[in-house]
C-alpha cells in the first residue's frame, strides 16, 4: 500500500527508476551475459576487449535505438489519443504507421548508393507518406466540422490496408532478401550501428519537443473544440502542428524500426491509470515508459528463442493486443479512460 | 456592456441568422429564448467566436471583439457551456484553472494568482468541497457548477450560456440560475443566456430576446414579451399567462386547445 502511495505521489522517480532498470537489461543480456560490473569497468574504459566491442557496437546502439523508437511510440500514440479524444486512438488504428511503411519501402526499394543521406531519405518519405494517410482519413471521416471517433478508427483501418497491401506488393516484386524487409515490418531492427542513431536522432527530437510543449492545448482539447477555443485556444493551428509533430515522430519510428503495434495503445493507457488525465504528464510519462516497454519487449524478443531472436513487434502484439480487448471490454461498462 | 451589431451567420449558404441587433447592458442578464432551431445555439456560438460571422461586428465596452485573436476574445467573451460528454479523468481543480488559459503562456503554467482566482471560483460555483474529485465522480448537477466555476475563473465582463440547466433536475436548475444572479449583481457581470424554459427566463432575466428563424423579433422585460398572443405566434402553442405569486413575473402555462 505504501509503495502504491509513493508511486502514485512521484511517478518521475519511479518511471526512471524502471527505465534504468530495462536499460540495464538490455545492455546486459543477449547471446553474450555481461553482468553490470563488467558494463561498468567497459563505459569507463577498464573493461575486456571482447565486451567492449559487444557493448560499443552492438548493445549500445541497439538499446538505444530502441530507446528512442519506444520513446517516440509512446508519446505519440499518447498525443493521437488526445487529438482525437479516445483513449483507443493508436498510431496503428489510424492508419499512420502503416502509411509511413509504405512510404519507407517505396524509399527502401530505390537503390540508393549507400550513405547517410540515403538513411535520411527512408524517414522523409515515410514521413509524408504518413502526412498523406492522415489527411486522407481525415477528410473521409470528416462530416462537416466535426469527426466522429467511429469514422475516424473505420476509415484509419480501411486506408491501413491499402497502404499495406501496396508495400506487400512492393516487397514481393523486390528481388531483395524478402525475409529481411518482412523482419524489418514486424518489428526487426535494421542493424546499422551508430548511423541509424544519427538519422533518427533529429526527428526525433523536433517531434518529441512540439510534442511536449502540447500538453496544454491537448487538456483544453479534450473539452472539445468548441470550448477549447472559447478558452482561447486556436483549435485548428494546434490541432495541425500536433498532428504533424505525432505523424513525424511515429514516421521515424516506423522506417527504423518496422511496425510495431500497441506500444502507443497500452503505455499512455497505463500512464492515464496511474497519474489521471492531465496531458502535461501524460506526454512526458508516455516519452519515458514508452522506452522502457519497448526495451523490455525487445529482451524478450532476444531471450524466448535464444540464440534465434523473434522481431519485437510480435511480442508487443501478443502482449498488447489481450490487453487492448481487455480496455475495449473494460470501457463498455465505465466510460473510455 | 454587449453590443451585437447587424449579426449575420451562414453555414455554407444558408443563412441562419439574419441582422441580429441586441445589446445587453453591464449588470443585466438577458434571456434569449425560441423554438428548437430558431438560431439560439447559433448566436452564442457566434458571439463567442466559434463559428464565423458573415457580416457584422461585436463590442465589449466600445471595443469591436470581431477583430481580436482567439485568446485575446477570450478574456473578453467566457461560455458556460453544457455539461455533457465531460473529460472523466481531469480533477475538479484541473478543470477549473484551465479557465485561465487566456493568461497563460502556451505551456499553460499557472502563477499562484492564477491559483487563487480559480480557488476563489471554485468557492463562489459552491464546488471548492469536491477541488480533488474527478469529474466522472461528481453528479451532473455539480459538474455545470464545475464549468461555472471555470467560467468565473476566466475572468471575463461578458458572460455567454447556452442551455445550462438542460440536464439538471428541478433543484439544481434554481440554484445554479440564482448563483449566476447573484454573481451577474455582484460583479456587475453582462449575462446572456440561452434557456428552454420560459418560467425559468421570467423568473431570472431582466430582460428576453426572442429570436425566431434566424431572426431578433422581440425583445423586452419578461411582461412586454410572453404575452400569450407573442407565444403563440412563436411556438404555435396556445399559452395562458399567470402571475408569480411571490414575484410576479409571467408564468407560462400551455393551454389545451379546444
Amino acid at each position: 500500500m505504501s509503495l502504491q502511495n509513493n508511486m502514485r505521489r512521484s511517478p518521475y522517480l519511479f518511471s526512471f527508476l524502471f527505465l534504468t532498470l530495462a536499460l540495464l537489461l538490455s545492455i546486459a543480456i543477449g547471446s553474450v551475459f555481461i553482468s553490470p560490473a563488467e558494463i561498468w569497468r567497459s563505459l569507463t574504459g577498464h573493461g575486456a576487449e571482447t565486451s567492449f566491442a559487444i557493448l560499443w557496437k552492438i548493445r549500445l546502439p541497439r538499446t538505444v535505438l530502441v530507446l528512442l523508437t519506444g520513446a517516440g511510440l509512446g508519446i505519440s500514440g499518447a498525443s493521437y489519443q488526445g487529438l482525437f479524444r479516445n483513449p483507443l486512438a493508436d498510431p496503428y488504428l489510424i492508419g499512420v504507421a502503416s502509411g509511413a511503411a509504405l512510404g519507407a519501402v517505396i524509399a527502401m526499394s530505390i537503390p540508393w548508393q549507400y550513405s547517410f543521406l540515403g538513411l535520411l531519405i527512408v524517414p522523409l518519405a515515410a514521413f509524408i507518406t504518413a502526412l498523406l494517410t492522415v489527411a486522407v482519413v481525415y477528410t473521409i471521416a470528416r462530416i462537416g466540422h466535426t469527426v466522429p471517433t467511429t469514422n475516424l478508427i473505420l476509415a484509419g483501418v480501411a486506408v491501413s490496408s491499402f497502404a499495406t497491401s501496396l508495400t506487400s506488393f512492393l516487397m514481393l516484386r523486390s528481388t531483395d532478401d524478402m525475409r529481411r524487409a518482412l523482419g524489418w515490418l514486424l518489428g526487426g531492427s535494421i542493424q546499422n550501428g551508430w548511423t541509424s542513431i544519427w538519422a533518427i536522432l533529429p526527428f526525433i527530437a523536433v517531434g518529441v519537443g512540439f510534442l511536449l510543449a502540447s500538453g496544454h492545448a491537448l487538456n483544453l482539447l479534450q473539452f472539445g473544440d468548441d470550448q477549447a477555443q472559447q478558452l482561447g485556444l486556436n483549435v485548428t493551428r494546434t490541432r495541425t502542428t500536433i498532428l504533424i509533430a505525432a505523424s513525424l515522430v511515429t514516421a521515424t519510428a516506423v522506417s527504423f524500426s518496422g511496425i510495431i503495434g500497441f506500444v502507443g495503445l497500452v503505455v499512455p493507457h497505463l500512464m492515464r491509470m496511474w497519474v489521471g488525465g492531465d496531458y502535461r504528464r501524460l506526454l512526458s510519462l508516455s516519452l519515458i515508459s514508452g522506452a522502457t516497454a519497448l526495451l523490455i519487449a525487445d529482451v524478450i524478443s532476444r531471450v524466448v528463442l535464444a540464440p534465434q531472436e523473434i522481431p519485437v513487434g510480435i511480442v508487443t502484439a501478443l502482449t498488447g493486443a489481450p490487453f487492448f480487448l481487455w480496455v475495449l471490454r473494460r470501457s463498455k461498462n465505465q466510460g473510455y479512460w | 456592456m454587449l453590443k451585437i451589431d447587424r449579426l449575420s451567420v451562414f453555414y455554407g449558404e444558408r443563412q441562419i441568422l439574419h441582422d441580429i441587433q441586441l445589446e445587453v447592458h453591464s449588470g443585466e442578464i438577458v434571456a434569449l429564448i425560441g423554438p428548437n432551431g430558431a438560431g439560439k445555439s447559433t448566436l452564442i456560438r457566434s458571439v463567442s467566436g466559434v463559428i464565423p460571422i458573415r457580416d457584422g461586428r461585436i463590442f465589449v465596452d466600445e471595443k469591436n471583439v470581431t477583430a481580436l485573436s482567439t485568446m485575446e476574445r477570450a478574456r473578453h467573451i467566457s461560455v458556460v457551456p453544457q455539461a455533457v460528454s465531460m473529460p472523466p479523468a481531469f480533477t475538479v481543480w484541473e478543470t477549473v484553472l484551465l479557465g485561465r488559459t487566456p493568461y497563460l503562456n502556451f505551456l499553460g503554467q499557472t502563477s499562484a494568482k492564477d491559483e487563487a482566482m480559480a480557488r476563489q471560483a471554485l468557492e463562489q460555483a459552491d464546488v471548492l468541497h469536491l477541488i480533488e474529485k474527478r469529474m466522472d465522480e461528481i453528479s451532473g448537477g455539480e459538474q455545470q457548477r464545475v464549468l461555472l466555476a471555470r467560467t468565473l475563473a476566466q475572468d471575463t465582463p461578458i458572460l455567454l450560456m447556452d442551455e445550462p440547466t438542460t440536464h439538471l433536475d428541478l433543484s439544481h436548475q434554481i440554484d445554479l440560475l440564482k448563483l449566476i444572479t447573484k454573481h451577474a449583481r455582484e460583479k456587475n457581470l453582462t449575462v446572456l443566456i440561452a434557456l428552454h424554459d420560459l418560467n425559468l427566463a421570467a423568473m431570472f432575466a431582466d430582460r428576453i430576446a426572442i429570436v425566431q428563424n434566424g431572426l431578433l423579433c422581440v425583445a423586452g422585460t419578461p411582461q412586454e414579451t410572453l404575452t400569450s398572443e407573442i407565444i403563440h405566434s412563436v411556438y404555435q402553442v396556445p399559452v395562458h399567462i399567470l402571475s408569480h405569486p411571490q414575484t410576479g413575473a409571467p408564468l407560462i402555462i400551455p393551454g389545451i386547445g379546444e
